[in-house]
C-alpha cells in the first residue's frame, strides 16, 4: 500500500481555488517570514480539506506554541492554540468530548518531538483519531534558531554553533514504532503530493502522522549558509527526498542521505474513541 | 436519605458525578489515586469519559480540551503532579475555561514523604502558575464537606469560567466517615452560560453583556478561537497594550469582585471568644475538638474555619481580629497561611502559629497545650528571621 496516493481530487475542475472561504476575515497577514514553507503547507491542507467535503464546523484544529502553531488563528474552524508541546494532550480531550469532530494538530518539530514527545508517542500508542501535522523545519523558528530534535548532525543552530552533535529523531520511524496507523512524509516543495497525503490522512481512522519537510530560511537557512529560500527547498526538500515507490527500484548508493516521501506505513487497528464508546455500551448495560 | 460510610476521596468522586462531571483525565499518585479509580468505574456507566493520561501535564491539558468540547471536567493529583500542572492551570485561567483540579496534599517538597499528610501547598495553589491570575481554592475538612465542596467547586468553575482547586490533605482524603448522599435536586448544580446569539456574532470574551461571557462548545456551530496569548474579545491574539492591561485586571477582578459570593466559612464559638483559631482541613478538625475541650475548662476560645481559602477570607479574619486578643493558626506547614492571617488581621490582634511538618497531623492536645501554656506558639515571621540570622 505504501506510496499509493493516486486519489481523485474533485475540486481540480474549478480553478482557481478560493482559499478565502477557509481563512478568517481580517486575520491576515500571517506572522510567517518571507520564504517560510508554513503557508504552502496550509494551502495544501485547505485544498485537501475542501476535497474531503468536511464542513468547517466539523473541524477542530489544535496547536502548541511555535511559528507553525500559529496556523489555527488564521483558519475558520474550531481552533485551539495551547501550550508549547501540549497540543496533542488538549486535542485528546477535545476529541473524546466531541468524537464527531475531525481533529488536526499543527505542531513544530520542537513542539511535537522535544517538549511534546511524550504526548506524541502516547497518542500514537492509543491510535486516537487525529491528523498530526509535524511542520519539520529542523530548528526552533519562533525562538530564533536553536537546535531541535530533528536538526541533522553537523548543522549549525544558535545553540550548536560548532556543529550539532546530537543524532536526530526520524519522526516517521518514531510514529510507526509508537503505534501510529498512518505514517507519511511530504514536503512543502511537493505541495500537490502533500495535498494528496493530507487527503488520505483525513480519511484514515486512527492516528495519522505526517512529517512535513519545511524550510526556515530566516534561521536554519542563514545559519547554514543556504543563500535563499528556494535554494533550501531544492536542496533539502527536492534533492533530499525520494518517493517511496521509486525507492524500491533504486540502488542503495542513490538512497544515501535521502529521506523517503509518500505514505510510508498504513495499518488497521482499533481506534481509541471507538473502543471507548464500545466500552461505555458494554458497561452501561 | 441515603447514608454511606465512605472515604474522602470516594466522596470527591461522588460529588463530581453529582455536579455533572463527565470527563476525567488523570495520572495516578498517592494519596489521590482513589478518585481516579472510582471515576474509571463510574464515568462509563453514566456515558462519561475516563482516560488515564501519560502524565499530569497531559491530564490538565486534556480536561481543558474536553471542557471546551462542552463537558464538565476534572483531574486529581498530589504535590508532584500538581507542580507539573501549573502551566496548564495558567492556561485555563487565561483562556477562561472551567475545570476542577483536586490536590490531595502530601508532604513535600519533591517526592517528600508520599504517604504522609501535609498542608504545605497553600501558597502554590494561589501563586503556582506564572503571572497575575485569579484563583479559587476550597478547603473541606470532613468527608461530607469533600462531597459538597466538590459540587461547589464545579459550580464556581462554571459560574466564573475559571479553574477551581479543591484542596485537602491526605488525612481527610483517606479517612472514612458516614455521610449523607444528597438526593437529586437537593444541592444546587450550576451549568455554564451558553451563547444564544447567532454563531457569526459570537465573541467568546465579550463582556459588554456581563463580566462572565457565555462559553460555546466546539463542534456546535460556533467556530471560535482560544489561545493562551493575550487576546481581544474575539479571542484572537492582541499586542494592544491597553487591551492587555484591561484583560489582566479583569481576570483577577472577576473573582475578587465576587468574593463575597465565593467565600464560605464556618464559625464555632466565635461570638464571645477571646482567643480565635483559624484552621482548615484536618487541622480544623483538631481545632474544633480543642475548642470544645477548652470551653469545658471555661476558656473563651472559638474557631473560624474557611471552606474557601482563596480568595482569602480577609473580611472574616478582620472581624475576628477585632474581637479576640490572639488568633492561633495551626497548620501542617511552616506558616504559609498564618502570614495571610497576620496580613488580614492588620495589627488588630496577635497572630501565632502552630506548625507541624513531621507528617503527623496536629493533635487536639497540641493545640490545647499551646493555648494553655503559650509555649509552643510561633510568630508567623519567626522562622524566616531565624533562617536569615543563621544564613
Ligand atoms: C514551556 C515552554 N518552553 C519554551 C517555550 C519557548 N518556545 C516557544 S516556541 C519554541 C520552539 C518552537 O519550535 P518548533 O516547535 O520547532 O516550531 P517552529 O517555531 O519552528 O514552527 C520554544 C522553545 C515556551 N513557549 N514554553
Amino acid at each position: 500500500m505504501a506510496g499509493e496516493a493516486a486519489v481523485k481530487v474533485p475540486y481540480r475542475e474549478k480553478r482557481p481555488f478560493d482559499y478565502s472561504q477557509y481563512i478568517r476575515k481580517g486575520k491576515l497577514p500571517h506572522i510567517w517570514c518571507a520564504g517560510c514553507g508554513h503557508g504552502i503547507v496550509l494551502k495544501s491542507l485547505l485544498r485537501a480539506i475542501h476535497a474531503s467535503g468536511l464542513s468547517k464546523d466539523e473541524i477542530c484544529m489544535v496547536s502548541g506554541i511555535g511559528c507553525s502553531s500559529r496556523t489555527p488563528g488564521y483558519v475558520d474552524f474550531n481552533t485551539l492554540h495551547t501550550l508549547h508541546g501540549r497540543a496533542i494532550a488538549y486535542a485528546t480531550g477535545v476529541k473524546l468530548a466531541k468524537p464527531n469532530l475531525k481533529v488536526f494538530v499543527a505542531t513544530g518539530d520542537g513542539d511535537a518531538l522535544a517538549i511534546g514527545g511524550n504526548h506524541f508517542i502516547h497518542a500514537c500508542r492509543r491510535n486516537i483519531d487525529m491528523v498530526i501535522l509535524v511542520y519539520n523545519n529542523y530548528i526552533y523558528g519562533m525562538t530564533s534558531g536553536q537546535a531541535s530534535p530533528t536538526t541533522p548532525q553537523g548543522m549549525v543552530a544558535t545553540t550548536s554553533r560548532y556543529g550539532h552533535i546530537d543524532p536526530p529523531f526520524d519522526t516517521c520511524e518514531m510514529a510507526k514504532a509508537a503505534g501510529a496507523t498512518f505514517v507519511a512524509r511530504g514536503t512543502a516543495y511537493h505541495c500537490q503530493e502533500l495535498e494528496k497525503i493530507f487527503y488520505e490522512a483525513i480519511h484514515h481512522k486512527g492516528t495519522a502522522v505526517i512529517d512535513i519537510l519545511d524550510s526556515c530560511p530566516t534561521y536554519y537557512g542563514r545559519l547554514n549558509k543556504m543563500k535563499s529560500a528556494s535554494e533550501m527547498m531544492l536542496k533539502v526538500e527536492k534533492d533530499g527526498t525520494v518517493p517511496v515507490a521509486q525507492a524500491a527500484k533504486l540502488p542503495p548508493e542513490k538512497l544515501e542521505g535521502k529521506k523517503l516521501r509518500g505514505i510510508l506505513y498504513r495499518a488497521e487497528r482499533p481506534e481509541y474513541c471507538e473502543e471507548y464508546f464500545k466500552l461505555i455500551e458494554r458497561v452501561h448495560g | 436519605m441515603e447514608r454511606k460510610f465512605i472515604q474522602g476521596n470516594e466522596a470527591c468522586s461522588e460529588g463530581a458525578l453529582y455536579a455533572g462531571c463527565r470527563f476525567y483525565a488523570g495520572y495516578p499518585i498517592t494519596p489521590s489515586s482513589e478518585i481516579m479509580e472510582v471515576m474509571s468505574v463510574r464515568l462509563p456507566k453514566v456515558g462519561g469519559v475516563f482516560i488515564q493520561m501519560e502524565d499530569e501535564i497531559a491530564s490538565v491539558c486534556a480536561i481543558v480540551g474536553a471542557s471546551l468540547g462542552g463537558l464538565k471536567s476534572m483531574t486529581a493529583t498530589s504535590g508532584p503532579g500538581f507542580s507539573l500542572m501549573q502551566e496548564g492551570i495558567g492556561f485555563a485561567c487565561m483562556a477562561e475555561v472551567p475545570c476542577v483540579i483536586v490536590n490531595v496534599m502530601r508532604s513535600g517538597p519533591s517526592t517528600g514523604y508520599p504517604t504522609g499528610p501535609s498542608q504545605a501547598d497553600m501558597m502554590q495553589v494561589r501563586w503556582g502558575t506564572h503571572g497575575d491570575h485569579p484563583m479559587i481554592a476550597l478547603t473541606p475538612s470532613t468527608v461530607q464537606e469533600i462531597l459538597t465542596e466538590t459540587v461547589r467547586a464545579f459550580n464556581l468553575a462554571e459560574t466564573y469560567r475559571t479553574p477551581v482547586v479543591l484542596l485537602y490533605d491526605e488525612v481527610i482524603g483517606h479517612m472514612r466517615e458516614a455521610i449523607t448522599l444528597p438526593k437529586e435536586g437537593e444541592l444546587e448544580v450550576v451549568d455554564r452560560a451558553r451563547p444564544n446569539c447567532p454563531p457569526e456574532e459570537y465573541r467568546p470574551y465579550d463582556i459588554s453583556k456581563g463580566e462572565i461571557p457565555p462559553l460555546a462548545a466546539y463542534g456546535e456551530g460556533y467556530r471560535f478561537h482560544v489561545t493562551g496569548l493575550y487576546h481581544g474579545e474575539d479571542g484572537f491574539p492582541t499586542g494592544n497594550t491597553k487591551l492587555i492591561e484591561e484583560a489582566n485586571k479583569r481576570l483577577l477582578s472577576k473573582v475578587e469582585k465576587n468574593r463575597e459570593k465565593i467565600w464560605k466559612n464556618e464559625d464555632f464559638y466565635l461570638d464571645d471568644a477571646e482567643i480565635g483559631i483559624f484552621a482548615y482541613g484536618v487541622s480544623a478538625r483538631s481545632a474544633k475538638f480543642a475548642v470544645k475541650e477548652l470551653r469545658k475548662k471555661g476558656i473563651k476560645v472559638g474557631l473560624l474555619k474557611p471552606l474557601t481559602i482563596w480568595p482569602f477570607p480577609d473580611k472574616a479574619v478582620r472581624e475576628m481580629a477585632e474581637k479576640v486578643d490572639t488568633i492561633i493558626v495551626p497548620e501542617m506547614n511552616l506558616g504559609q497561611i498564618s502570614l495571610e492571617v497576620e496580613r488580614a488581621a492588620g495589627g488588630r490582634c496577635d497572630v501565632r502559629g502552630i506548625y507541624r511538618v513531621d507528617t503527623e497531623p496536629i493533635h487536639p492536645q497540641q493545640i490545647m497545650d499551646a493555648i494553655l501554656s503559650r509555649e509552643e506558639l510561633t510568630l508567623p515571621t519567626e522562622l524566616a528571621e531565624r533562617d536569615m540570622t543563621d544564613g
